[in-house]
């Protein structure tokens, strides 16, 4: 176990324009740590920085207690599982998996016993004499992990492990990953762009977009206080609805897209007053209007599109410019042109500020439940 | 601070400082024999030479000039070109006849294959002695075939008219298999569903033949083209088996005038000077292909 | 795809009799070097009886196994040569980006345009000066740095993926224990490849050992059928057939067992 500390790190390819630009984060000892974000946005080039395949161009890597910025990859203590998994294609998986302990000169019965357990650990015993090409997609990735996994390195590093794999066995080694994470304590650093693996396997994630941090928080904090609207959208499915909206300080109400209103407390109305806004809703917080709700905050949509899962309902209506989705749990008969009452509460809004994209307002009424609040003896 | 720059410089600098270790021995060679060489035969050809080849006198252009001038030379000239004409084409159109038909998908295709490449394993003096005893006068093959048929015999390697002709055949023979398999190989790298779709289309076998296969075809096609223009201008052990040049000199090619010039005749300022326009020759042959075999010829 | 029957059946005999046109040089001299001298000049093409007299005759008139081993050391050394300097080149090409490599590579490149021939006249004084005539090393050493092996070498590992090497990086491997440990055997194939064409190449040559080899020592087979050639009378063609027979066994053996790979492998470091 071992702490990985990134202060101002970035990186730039021809010295005038950063890749990637002041990250500071400190990844705790035996966190399992997820770096997402879109293709193209720096998070394989940060891993490859704290795995010393990148040069560093600023800032400092520190992992432990040592500054790691000119340590060679094999003296910073880590182990790495490449996407497409980096086998060594003339060693049989017994010979993989001790390669990197060949190489460190471990002695011969050490190596077997740890190959051993490994493989035992990830189903891999009856492959040991195989050779990579003889194996299924998912072998090969158990493989890869076994060989991080016996170099008893105290920090993983894992680029996009899972997403050669078929969507059913990603599923499976999810659990699997965060269960042998868990099991040998390791600090694991762990690059996706399926922000479904951020958000199940990660103790922490960090969101990257164009070089730079957009948030690090806890899987739920991201989902529920998105600090932004790029990750408001990033995160979750569908993404949470945006649209702009102001104050019109003289009746107290919210116009959203020049649509539509919400009645304001007048606090609320002070706060958000002579500002463009940025307003972010989820799509299962938008609810049916009951008999009791306020005329005010009641809006008829237009049904443009219906999907029906099987256990939920998704289907999208037209809000000025841009297309919102509402998404009930259950099977509902909803036909395309219907036209449904929807209601909007205010408590379920984000509110970002126009100019700086910050989120100002969080929402407080998120449906979130506790064991105990529900269950009444 | 300072040391921290150096160290970044020297940690960049690694690769660079491992690949000339990797690189050195390719280099040096290349050097001592290449290189080294090519300056020293440009050197040599404006100087006349002693007998151990060292430089005596600088006489600047007057080799060339000399080399322009001298009937045998242009004869070598002329009797190279004749017999690059000869070769390149004739050889190649029927590699490419060889490779189409080996291409097809047919039980034991392997054995043909192996069959039409087999001249690239027999040596040039092997084949060379083997030829020389088809154009025998009397015993060889080729005057038994033509008594049959009561047609008089042809001086297949004594006759200046057919001498280099007959060199000529048992070039195009030689460098057979290795054509075969160049263009074998650029043959099945065409990929397949081409051929498909245009059978769906309804195409014929010489339809498809001018339409895909050749012009898929041309990458390959130019670089061996270019590969047996190069191997006849380098022509030599064929040349010093069958014939020594002659007769009257009508099959002293380039590299065999070389030889004879600085090995027979110790006259290496010459040789270097004929030397040059071969590599000139090469020169041309090398550059029009990086020209045109890069751009226009792939996939048109 | 399904084919006519007619179509099958042109299509066979037109591969039977070009593959007789074609190898119908090599045939007839086997068959010349079973012939007893009336027999050449009755010009048969089937020999009366099978006759290794020619053989044994072809041994005794020249060292010829002297000069098989000799072509043997040669070639072998010449395809050693070649797969260490070239792969070595290759990896520094692929796996080791430095600044200058470009011009490097085009250093090489300009290799394949000056012709060997046209530099051998102060090849042959430098092996002369090097005290080389006559020796293994002068025939062979020129021939090490080849600048095709190197590029069909760097085509093959171009095809490794390059998280092989972050891989062995982050396991603590050295550059050259990755090179020989992964790379080589990885690329057992082209490498074969290679080694073939070198071992054939070289075996065939015929200009170089003419030059520097004045003596018995280390001369080769090729040089030994010119001997052979002109010291014998017309009367003589079977033992000189015999002689070529010997000569082509080797390399046609190769070309038999390695010609899928060699075309793969030819076209490959040709094209790309």
């Amino acid at each position: 176990m071992k702490k990985v500390e990134l202060v101002d790190i970035s990186k730039s390819y021809n010295k005038t324009d950063n890749v990637i630009s002041n990250i500071n984060v400190t990844i705790e000892p035996g966190e399992f740590f997820v770096l997402v974000g879109p293709s193209g946005c720096g998070k394989s080039t940060m891993l490859r920085m704290i795995a010393g395949l990148e040069e560093i161009t600023g800032g400092t890597l520190k992992i432990g207690e040592t500054v790691a910025n000119h340590l060679p990859p094999n003296k910073r203590e880590l182990s790495m599982v490449f996407q497409n998994y980096a086998l060594y294609p003339h060693l049989t998986v017994e010979q993989n998996i001790a390669f990197g302990l060949d190489v460190k000169k471990i002695k011969k019965d050490v190596q077997i016993k740890r190959v051993a357990d490994a493989a035992e650990m990830l189903g891999l015993t009856d492959y040991l004499k195989r050779k990579p090409r003889e194996l299924s997609g998912g072998q090969r990735q158990r493989v890869a992990l076994a060989r991080a996994i016996v170099s008893e390195a105290p920090i993983c590093l894992m680029d996009e492990p899972l997403s050669n794999l078929d969507a059913k066995l990603r599923a499976q080694m999810r659990s699997e990953l965060r269960r042998i994470q868990r099991e040998l304590n390791m600090t694991m650093i762990y690059v996706t762009h399926d922000q479904v693996e951020a958000m199940t396997m990660g103790d922490r994630i960090m969101i990257l977009h164009k070089g730079e941090i957009q948030q690090v928080g806890k899987p739920i904090d991201i989902y529920n206080y998105p600090a932004n609207p790029f990750v408001a959208t990033f995160v979750g499915s569908p993404a949470m609805n945006l649209a702009n909206a102001k104050v019109n300080p003289k009746t107290n109400e919210l116009i959203i897209e020049e649509k539509f209103s919400l009645a304001l407390t007048s606090e609320d109305c002070l706060a958000f007053e002579n500002r463009l806004l940025t307003i972010g809703i989820r799509p299962e917080h938008l609810q049916i209007a009951k008999e009791e709700t306020a005329p005010k905050n009641k809006v008829d949509v237009k049904v443009t599109n219906v999907e029906v899962l099987g256990n939920e309902t998704v289907f999208s209506f037209q809000i000025g410019q841009k297309e919102w989705s509402v998404k009930w749990s259950g099977q509902w008969q909803i036909k395309i042109g219907d036209i449904i009452p929807l209601e909007i509460d205010f408590d379920a809004l984000c509110v970002f500020d126009g100019e700086t994209e910050r989120l100002i307002k969080k929402p407080s009424n998120v449906g979130s439940y506790t064991l105990q609040d529900e269950v009444r003896l | 601070m300072n040391t921290e720059v150096k160290n970044g410089w020297w940690a960049k600098s690694a690769n660079g400082r491992t690949a000339i270790l990797y690189l050195l021995p390719s280099v040096l060679l290349f050097s001592v024999f290449i290189f080294y060489p090519m300056l020293r035969t440009i050197y040599l050809s404006f100087y006349l030479t002693d007998q151990s080849g060292k430089a005596v006198l600088n006489v600047g252009f007057d080799n060339y000039a000399y080399l322009l001038q001298s009937p045998e030379f242009l004869n070598s000239m002329k009797a190279t070109g004749l017999f690059v004409l000869y070769t390149v084409p004739i050889g190649i159109i029927i590699a490419l006849f060889l490779a189409l038909l080996a291409n097809e998908k047919l039980k034991g295709i392997g054995f043909f294959r192996t069959i039409y490449s087999s001249t690239m394993g027999v040596s040039v003096a092997a084949s060379s002695v083997v030829w020389l005893f088809l154009f025998h006068p009397s015993i060889g093959m080729f005057n038994r075939l033509l008594s049959v048929v009561n047609i008089p015999q042809i001086q297949w390697l004594l006759d200046p008219e057919w001498a280099l002709f007959s060199v000529s055949l048992s070039t195009i023979w030689m460098n057979l298999g290795f054509s075969f398999l160049i263009i074998l190989g650029g043959l099945q790298n065409i990929d397949e569903h081409l051929y498909e779709s245009s059978r769906i289309d309804g195409a014929g076998y010489f339809y498809r033949l001018r339409r895909i296969t050749i012009p898929m075809l041309s990458p390959t096609l130019f670089f061996i083209i270019t590969i047996s223009l190069i191997n006849a201008f380098q022509s030599f052990g064929q040349i010093d088996i069958l014939t020594k040049g002659g007769p009257s000199q009508s099959t002293n090619l380039i590299v065999y005038s070389i030889y004879r010039e600085a090995f027979v005749n110790y006259q290496f300022g010459t040789a270097s000077a004929q030397a040059v326009f071969l590599f000139i020759l090469i020169l041309i042959v090398t550059v029009l292909q990086f020209k045109f075999g890069e751009k226009k010829v792939h996939y048109q | 795809m399904t084919m006519s029957l007619p179509k099958k059946i042109g299509l066979y005999s037109l591969l039977i009799v070009t593959s007789f046109i074609v190898f119908f040089p090599v045939i007839y001299a086997l068959m010349i070097s079973f012939m007893t001298g009336p027999e050449i000049m009755q010009g048969r093409f089937f020999p009366q009886s099978i006759q290794f007299e020619n053989y044994s005759k072809v041994f005794e008139r020249l060292p010829l196994l002297k000069y098989l081993l000799n072509s043997f050391i040669v070639s072998a050394g010449v395809m050693l040569g070649q797969l260490i300097v070239c792969s070595l080149a290759a990896y520094a090409f692929v796996f080791l980006p430095f600044r200058g490599s470009n011009f490097v590579f085009y250093l090489f490149i300009s290799t394949m345009m000056i012709p060997w021939e046209a530099t051998m006249i102060p090849n042959f004084f430098i092996i002369q000066k090097l005290d080389w005539l006559n020796t293994y090393q002068g025939l062979t050493f020129p021939f090490f740095a080849l600048a095709f092996g190197t590029f069909l070498l760097r085509q093959h590992f171009k095809t490794i993926p390059v998280e092989l090497h972050e891989a062995a990086r982050i396991a603590g491997i050295s550059r050259f224990a990755f090179f020989r440990r992964v790379i080589l055997p990885i690329s057992k194939t082209s490498l074969v490849t290679l080694g073939a064409y070198g071992f054939l190449t070289t075996w065939n040559m015929y200009l170089w050992p003419l030059l520097i080899t004045t003596n018995d020592s280390v001369r080769t087979v090729q040089i030994g059928l010119k001997q052979l050639q002109s010291q014998e009378t017309a009367t003589e063609w079977g033992v000189v057939m015999a002689g070529v027979i010997v000569v082509i066994i080797p390399t046609l053996l190769l070309l038999f067992l390695g010609q899928k790979q060699l075309q793969k492998g030819l076209s490959q470091g040709a094209l790309k």
